[in-house]
């Protein structure tokens, strides 16, 4: 009898001890891009489950199709996802549409400071309206456009030569976006090891945001502006400056002499493909993947360098890298803020660092042993020092779609003059201000 | 003698409405017994006109609604003003759509216009009794068994201009260097590639519209003729055509709307580029709905191409009853 009633006592306490853990455990859904990036991420958050008792489930999608499928989901005030690393142009769209929890009493709260974070990740991944300290995302994965080319080319002693002979100056990394282009042209279609190869892999895909992040690499060193003031959407003069012009006719010279043949619809996907079949001496990509590329054991290790979006008129390069919030939607919005808190600690973010991800906290950025932890720390340091990113307005869809379309026409379809194509877009982008009552 | 006569007269009374009125249980005719046959047919077809009115009509009618709106599905805190017909007179007066309706009729001509011609050409051969008949009927048909999604991915590949079989093809016959031409890339040449590759996916359809019309065409038509000495030829021009125009009309109309729609297979093969040089309508109204959120703008535009294609479609219909009338 007693051994009975000792037995119930432990059997209820256990029925009320795993009662208890299922009511505060949580299965958090976080949604992101399929890229390399993601995977470092799903191993980082097995600690987090390890600590906290939440189980993580993740939902990647490809790039091509992750802002059509995420937008779509908090447009329609879907549950998937708890947690998202949503692209840095979507925190206006996800502040004023109400999509993402307003987080600066749960940072006042928790002690989480964002002086803590570099200022550009946190100008661009976290505040709405610009620049403002309202928060509505950590900064989660610092990024940048750069580029990587075949060291092993560059070193070797014929190459070298021809490129002298050719040029009259060394071959070397690229100091400007016209040595650059010149360097792109000498590779294009040159044998090596009996393989024709050419000059540079750029972005020119047409139906998310691939050329316009590739020309935007171009723009923003020559002095592209999108306003003539800020916030003033006053943009005649500025979006078609002889500048911007002189630039997008660059890129247009870029695409058409130095790039492989049928790379009229290319992105990141291309641009890795292309690199590690040995097709091309340089590629443009993402920081994102460059540990990815380093690790490469064909074309990675020595046979591979990196260097920063070369600047020309002044440095720039096109803002990459997302900041991770809350979903207004979500039912586990505690557990989510947990996640969040926990993601915030400086030892997480270097240990997101060691995984491959790329942190933005300034424990790890100043950290006297980060610019030599890889060969592109330098790089990715310096170029989120003179990183520019598009509009993050709430129509930023629009906008991005309308020089997809305006840029596309031009670079790749040969269509009016570079002049022309930015005119368009001023008026395009005229219209969308309009509608959204800002005009 | 009186027994088989009332059995002869239930033989002859027998109809598949007594037999149902019959096989009806009590309960329910006695519910029933009151109604007329006008309630009876509306308790019947009323389920299926309500779910048609439910899941076409009204949306037709609110599509109407918001076309002459400022609505955009992404906004719906946003205050929704009524716009008159100014996303009309955008569309209308937009030179960037009307691009697209060129693109669009481009792709629709000369897919009709080669797809017609191959699939009854493909069809009057496999018409003819062979060895091996069914086994190429099988293989022509294939293509249209694949999904447009593999259909254009398959044909990315066949297009590449480093490694792509078409293009080593067609270097073959031209002399050409297989990578001197860019099928998908080139402003002249993306045009016809979506026509080739939707060509090459579709003929077949038209091939077994057109079969079944030739094996529809009686043999007594054609020995006839034989004893009139009509030429091949003649037989040919007066008797299969005739006969066969209106499943080729058919096949016409299908084939019309259905490519006036178009928007997966082109989506895959170029994304409607270079730049906007294949971007047909339904590509561009999908951009306008679903990814700029101009929900009003891209009601006022999908109005406007339903009625094209309904209004096309009419006059079309109404050729093919005369063709058929004939």
């Amino acid at each position: 009898m007693k051994h009975s009633k000792l037995a119930s006592v432990s059997a209820l306490s256990l029925v009320v001890a795993s009662m208890g853990a299922s009511a505060q455990a949580e299965d958090l859904t976080l949604c992101w891009a399929a890229w390399d990036p993601a995977n470092a991420l799903v191993e980082l958050s097995k600690e987090f489950e390890a600590q906290s008792g939440h189980t993580m489930s993740f939902e990647f999608i490809p790039w091509p199709n992750f802002a059509d499928r995420m937008l779509n989901e908090l447009n329609s005030g879907g549950k998937l996802c708890d947690l998202l690393i949503g692209d840095s142009q979507w925190i206006g769209g996800g502040a004023e549409n109400g999509h993402y929890v307003k987080l600066n009493d749960f940072f006042d709260a928790e002690g989480i400071s964002m002086g803590d974070f570099a200022d550009a990740t946190v100008y661009a991944y976290s505040t709405w309206p610009k620049g403002t300290p309202n928060y509505y995302a950590l900064p989660a994965m610092g990024d940048a456009n750069g580029w990587f080319y075949r060291k092993d080319w560059f070193e070797r002693d014929d190459i070298k030569a021809a490129f002298q002979e050719a040029t009259g100056r060394e071959l070397a990394e690229p100091k400007t976006q016209k040595e650059l282009l010149e360097i792109a042209q000498f590779f294009q279609e040159r044998e090596i090891d009996g393989q024709t190869v050419y000059g540079a892999a750029i972005f020119t895909e047409r139906g998310s945001e691939g050329i316009t992040m590739g020309v935007t690499g171009a723009l923003y060193p020559w002095g592209f502006k999108y306003e003539n003031t800020p916030g003033s959407y006053d943009m005649e003069g500025a979006v078609n400056s002889p500048e911007a012009v002189e630039a997008l006719e660059f890129y247009k010279e870029f695409y058409e002499t130095a790039t492989p043949p049928g790379y009229t619809n290319s992105y990141m996907g291309e641009s890795l493909d292309a690199f590690k079949s040995g097709q091309v001496a340089m590629a443009m990509n993402w920081f994102a993947f460059f540990p990815g590329l380093y690790a490469d054991p064909n074309t990675g290790g020595d046979k591979i360098d990196f260097f920063v979006n070369p600047p020309q008129n002044q440095a720039g390069s096109t803002l990459g890298g997302q900041g991770i919030s809350v979903v207004a939607y979500s039912d586990k919005q505690d557990a989510a803020l947990e996640y969040i808190k926990w993601f915030a600690d400086p030892a997480v973010q270097q240990k997101w660092w060691d995984l491959g991800g790329y942190s933005a906290h300034k424990a790890v950025l100043e950290s006297p042993t980060f610019k030599d932890s890889a060969p592109f720390a330098g790089d990715f340091i310096e170029a989120m020092g003179a990183v520019q990113d598009f509009w993050q307005e709430p129509a930023y869809a629009e906008l991005l779609l309308a020089m997809q379309k305006r840029i596309h026409d031009y670079v790749v379809a040969d269509q009016g003059t570079a002049k022309e194509a930015l005119d368009k877009l001023i008026e395009d982008w005229t219209e969308t201000f309009e509608d959204e009552g800002k005009l | 003698m009186g027994h088989l006569a009332t059995g002869k007269l239930c033989l002859m009374t027998e109809t598949p409405i007594t037999r149902a009125a019959a096989a009806t249980p009590p309960t329910v005719a006695r519910k029933i017994k009151g109604l007329s046959d006008r309630a009876i047919a509306w308790t019947f077809v009323g389920p299926t006109i309500f779910l048609l009115l439910a899941i076409n009509i009204f949306p037709l009618i609110w599509t109407i609604n918001l076309s002459f709106t400022n609505f955009r599905a992404n906004r719906l805190n946003r205050e929704v003003e009524y716009v008159g017909f100014r996303n009309y007179e955008r569309i209308l007066t937009d030179s960037d759509i009307w691009l697209n309706m060129q693109a669009t009729a481009h792709f629709l001509f000369w897919t009709i216009v080669l797809q017609v011609l191959i699939g009854f050409t493909l069809a009057y051969l496999i018409n003819k009794k062979f060895k091996g008949n069914d086994l190429w009927t099988t293989i022509i048909v294939l293509p249209m068994m694949l999904s447009p999604a593999v259909v254009g991915n398959f044909w990315k590949f066949l297009y590449q201009p480093q490694i792509g079989l078409f293009n080593y093809i067609v270097a073959f016959f031209t002399g050409k260097d297989p990578s001197s031409f860019e099928m998908l890339g080139s402003v002249d040449l993306a045009p016809w590639s979506i026509v080739i590759v939707d060509t090459w996916m579709w003929t077949p359809f038209v091939m077994l519209i057109c079969l079944a019309g030739l094996r529809s065409i009686p043999d007594y038509i054609y020995e006839a003729a034989e004893v009139d000495r009509a030429s091949k030829l003649r037989q040919f021009f007066t008797i299969t055509i005739p006969m066969i125009l209106p499943f080729l009309m058919l096949a016409v109309l299908f084939r019309g709307i259905e490519n006036f729609k178009m928007f997966d297979l082109v989506v895959q093969l170029t994304g409607g580029g270079p730049g906007s040089t294949t971007e047909l309508t339904s590509i561009n109204l999908k951009r306008e709905a679903f990814e700029k959120w101009r929900t009003g703008y891209a009601s006022a535009y999908a109005i406007i191409l339903f009625v094209t294609v309904f209004g096309l479609a009419s006059i079309y219909v109404k050729a093919l009853n005369k063709v058929k009338e004939r």
